[in-house]
C-alpha cells in the first residue's frame, strides 16, 4: 500500500488492529532479563498497564506499557487498554523509583483513552493522570515515550511527558477518540471518519508541528529501527545531570503554543 | 502590558458586574434549577445563589474578582492573548469571535494579581462561558505566564476551574496544555510556592485532570460537578445508571479528593486565612 494513500481514519482502524505488536512483543524484541514489578501499594493492580525492569544492552532500565490484550478473554481482563487510577499510581511509582536509581525511563503508550468508569471517577482519575502528569515533568532521569497504537486523551500522555515522543508510522495520538469527537463536536459520533480528517492526528501530521520528535517505520526491521533510536537517545541522555534532563524537558513543553497571536 | 479593568471598562459594564453595587432595576431572571423567578438583584446581593433553592448561578471571571478583591486592586496580565487556531480548524475564527463578543474576552481565562485583605496575590479565573471555559493554547499559555510570575514574584496563585475540558478545536496542542501547565505548578509548587485550586461548576476532562487538580489546597464550590469523563459517557460506555451526586463536590470530598467543600459566602474569609498562615 502507498503511504500517502492511507487516510487519517485508515491509520486509525490500522492503530487499533488486533495483529498489530502488543506490549511483550516490544519487551521481548528490545530487551533482556524482565523483571515484573506489579501493584499501586494502594489497594489495587490493575493489569492494563505493564511495568518492571529490564536490560536494553547493558543498561538497566524501567518500562512502562500499556496493554490490551490480545484475545477476547484477555482484552476484557485488561481492560482493553483503557488504564484505572491504580495503574497510573503504579505507573508513578515505577518511574520514582527509576529516578532513584537512575534508570531511564521507557514508555509504551497504546490506549483508546482513560478508563471512564465508575470506580475509576470515585478513586480519582483525575487526580492520577494529573499527578503523573506533574511528575513525569520534573522526573530526573531520561524519559523516552513510543505510541504504539492509539494514544488516546489524557489517559495517554499520563504516560507521555517525555525527552522524546515517537509514534509508529500508523499510530495516531490524538485529544480524544475521533468518534468521541465527532460526538462532542457534531453530536454524531458516525462522523469519526470525517473528524480525523481534521483532527491532525497522524505522525506524519504531528511531527510537522513539532508536538512529536520522531516517526518510526513500520516495516521488518521495524524493532531494529526503536533499538538503534533508543540507545543513541539515551547515550544522548546520559550525558546530562538529572536536573538539567528535568529542565530541558520543561522547556519543551512549555515552548508549545500553537503560534498564539499578541504579546 | 497591565490593564486595571475596572478603571478602563465601559461604565455601564462596570456598573451590571460590580455585586457590591445593589441593582436599581427590578428585573427577574428564571433559576436553572428550581425554574423559580427570582429577582436579580437578590441573586446578586446572595453571591449569585438562588434565594429560593440554593443554585450556584455561574460567576463570570470579573464577578469572581471582584468578590476577592481589595478595591481597584486587581491588575490584568496578557488580556490580548489570541489563539492562532493551529490546526486551521474549519469555523473556528468564528465561534471564537462571537464568544469574544459575547463574553469580552478573547479566550477562556483570565489572569493577573490583586491583593486580597492587603495580601497581594497572582490570580487566574476562568470563564466557562467562553466555548464552555475549554483549555486551548492560549488559556495554557496564560496559566502557566501567572504561574511562572507568580513563582518569580514570591506570590501565592489562586486558580478558579470551569472547564468543559481540552479545547477540541486546537486538537493535540490542547493536550500539550496540560503537561504544560500541570509542569509549571510542579515547579512552582517545588519551589515553595502556595498554590490553591478552587473548583467550581464544571471542573472536568483536560483541566481536572492537569493544573486543576495539583493544588496544594483543593476547595470546591458545593455541588460542583468535578470528573474526568463527564457522567453522560460513562453511562453510555459501561450501561451503568450513575447514582445521585456522583461526581459532584460533596462526593469527592467523601473520597478523599478534594480539602472541602466551601459555600461562596465564606470563601473570601477561607481564602484569606490560608493565605495569612502562609506569608
Amino acid at each position: 500500500m502507498e503511504k500517502q494513500n492511507i487516510t487519517a481514519y485508515e491509520r486509525v482502524l490500522l492503530a487499533r488492529s488486533k495483529d498489530r505488536a502488543g506490549i511483550f512483543d516490544y519487551i521481548d524484541a528490545l530487551f533482556t532479563d524482565f523483571i515484573e514489578l506489579k501493584g499501586d501499594r494502594l489497594g489495587k493492580e490493575d493489569g492494563s498497564i505493564v511495568g518492571g525492569i529490564a536490560m536494553f544492552h547493558d543498561i538497566p532500565v524501567t518500562i512502562v506499557g500499556q496493554r490490551k490484550g490480545k484475545t477476547t478473554e484477555e482484552n476484557i481482563k485488561y481492560n482493553f487498554g483503557m488504564t484505572s487510577p491504580e495503574g497510573y499510581r503504579k505507573a508513578l511509582r515505577l518511574m520514582k523509583q527509576a529516578e532513584k536509581f537512575k534508570r531511564p525511563v521507557i514508555t509504551f503508550i497504546d490506549t483508546p483513552g482513560a478508563y471512564p468508569g465508575l470506580e475509576a471517577e470515585s478513586n480519582g482519575q483525575s487526580t492520577a493522570i494529573a499527578e503523573n502528569i506533574a511528575a513525569m515533568s520534573s522526573l530526573e532521569t531520561p524519559v523516552i515515550s513510543i505510541i504504539t497504537g492509539e494514544g488516546s486523551s489524557g489517559g495517554a500522555l499520563a504516560l507521555g511527558v517525555a525527552d522524546k515522543v515517537w509514534m509508529l508510522e500508523n499510530a495516531v495520538y490524538s485529544i480524544l477518540s475521533p468518534e468521541g469527537f465527532a460526538s462532542i463536536l457534531w453530536k454524531d459520533s458516525a462522523r469519526a471518519s470525517e473528524a480525523c480528517d481534521v483532527m491532525k492526528i497522524t505522525a506524519e501530521e504531528l511531527l510537522e508541528f513539532g508536538l512529536i520528535d520522531g516517526v518510526i517505520p513500520e516495516n521488518e526491521n521495524m524493532m531494529e529501527t526503536i533499538d538503534g533510536m533508543l540507545l543513541a537517545a539515551i547515550k544522548k541522555l546520559q550525558k546530562l545531570k538529572g536536573p538539567a534532563i528535568a529542565k530541558n524537558r520543561y522547556e519543551k513543553f512549555r515552548r508549545i503554543d500553537g503560534a498564539y497571536v499578541g504579546k | 502590558m497591565m490593564n486595571d479593568i475596572f478603571h478602563k471598562r465601559k461604565k455601564s459594564l462596570n456598573h451590571l458586574l460590580d455585586l457590591r453595587k445593589p441593582s436599581r432595576v427590578e428585573a427577574k431572571i428564571t433559576c436553572p434549577h428550581c425554574k423559580e423567578e427570582v429577582l436579580v438583584r437578590q441573586v446578586k446581593e446572595n453571591h449569585k445563589i438562588c434565594p429560593k433553592c440554593g443554585f450556584y448561578f455561574p460567576m463570570t471571571p470579573e464577578e469572581r474578582i471582584l468578590s476577592l478583591a481589595d478595591t481597584k486592586s486587581f491588575r490584568e496580565q496578557d488580556k490580548k492573548l489570541r489563539t492562532g487556531n493551529p490546526l486551521d480548524f474549519p469555523e473556528y475564527e468564528e465561534k471564537l469571535a462571537a464568544n469574544e463578543e459575547r463574553t469580552g474576552h478573547m479566550d477562556a481565562v483570565m489572569t493577573g494579581t490583586m491583593m486580597l485583605n492587603g495580601i497581594e496575590t497572582a490570580i487566574a479565573v476562568m470563564d466557562g462561558r467562553f466555548l464552555m471555559g475549554s483549555m486551548g493554547t492560549v488559556v495554557g499559555e496564560k496559566i502557566v505566564r501567572i504561574t511562572e510570575y507568580a513563582g518569580k514574584k514570591k506570590l501565592p496563585l489562586i486558580i478558579f476551574s470551569a472547564s468543559g475540558g481540552a479545547r477540541m478545536q486546537e486538537g493535540l496542542f490542547s493536550l500539550m496544555q496540560m503537561a504544560k501547565t500541570s509542569a509549571a505548578v510542579e515547579k512552582f509548587k517545588k519551589d515553595g510556592g502556595l498554590f490553591i485550586s478552587v473548583l467550581t461548576n464544571p471542573t472536568t476532562g483536560g483541566v481536572s485532570a492537569s493544573f486543576a487538580n495539583l493544588g496544594d489546597i483543593i476547595i470546591a464550590e458545593p455541588k460542583a460537578l468535578i470528573c474526568f469523563a463527564g457522567p453522560r459517557v460513562i453511562e453510555q460506555t459501561i450501561g451503568q445508571k450513575l447514582p445521585k451526586g456522583f461526581q459532584r463536590a460533596e462526593f469527592l470530598l467523601e473520597h478523599g479528593m478534594v480539602d472541602m467543600v466551601t459555600e461562596r459566602k465564606d470563601l473570601k474569609e477561607v481564602l484569606y486565612k490560608i493565605l495569612k498562615m502562609h506569608r
